[in-house]
């Protein structure tokens, strides 16, 4: 069974006997083409490290611009400032400092990292309140007050810290 | 556009010279200011506050009233 596609004219046998004579030439008969992938082919990028692409940017001209492309042939001298900007839309999709631009993403992202932290905090609060139990006696007004009175009595840091504030002779912090 | 005169050479060489020549002076400057303002601001009023302190320290006095308050173990408060 020979496949039709591309098929080398000199294969156009009268009968269909003579595809099966003993010829070298039958192994190069084309089977059959394989799909082509798009992703194979050359692409266009916008990158500012590879400025030319391997393809230009439109590929099927209008003929507004095929006689465009007709006209650039000639001196570019007599190109208006219009057309140049036209011709170099079909080669390239945007230029180098709308390609750099920011997009503004930032602002997204920051605006998602407060949201989560504010949504952070409420999980917090509720696990204050729903989860953990009471804190430990230690932490009571009046056994934080005699933990302060015995900290005085010790004189902790009496040069320049804890007991330094604190006036013995009128038992009351210093002004 | 510039096909009659020719652009200046970018430098090529001693880059990473040029930019010591640069910064280290300024480096070095501030790390002394830096220095010189923590020893003027916390160094010498602290040693000056340590001086104050000790200078009229009545060790006796400052123990006894620490033992009246019950805070060591090894004298008891002279109490009945």
């Amino acid at each position: 069974f020979v496949s039709h596609n591309a098929l080398p004219t000199y294969f156009l046998f009268a009968s269909f006997t003579d595809c099966f004579s003993p010829s070298s030439k039958r192994q190069t008969e084309v089977r059959g083409v394989a799909k082509v992938e798009d992703y194979t082919l050359p692409a266009y990028f916008d990158r500012r490290e590879s400025p030319l692409p391997d393809i230009k940017f439109v590929q099927q001209l209008s003929p507004d611009q095929k006689s465009l492309k007709e006209k650039e042939k000639g001196s570019w001298a007599a190109l208006s400032k219009e057309e140049k900007i036209a011709l170099y839309r079909i080669s390239f999709k945007e230029s180098f400092a709308e390609m750099d631009k920011g997009t503004g993403e930032w602002k997204s992202v920051v605006a998602g990292i407060f949201f989560f932290i504010g949504f952070t905090g409420l999980v917090v609060l509720w696990q204050r309140n729903y989860v953990y139990g009471d804190v430990p006696h230690t932490f009571d007004p009046e056994y934080k007050q005699k933990e302060v009175q015995r900290m005085l009595d010790m004189r902790i840091n009496p040069v320049e810290g804890f007991s330094a504030k604190w006036d013995y002779e009128n038992n009351a912090w210093k002004k | 556009m510039k096909s009659t005169m020719s652009l200046v050479k970018p430098a090529m060489r001693g880059l990473l010279a040029k930019r010591l020549r640069f910064h280290l002076p300024i480096a070095f400057g501030l790390a002394l200011v830096a220095a010189v303002a923590f020893k003027f601001t916390v160094t010498e009023p602290r040693k000056q506050a340590y001086a104050d302190f000790y200078k009229h320290y009545d060790s006796m006095k400052e123990f006894s009233a620490m033992r009246e308050a019950g805070v060591f173990e090894s004298v008891r408060p002279t109490g009945k």
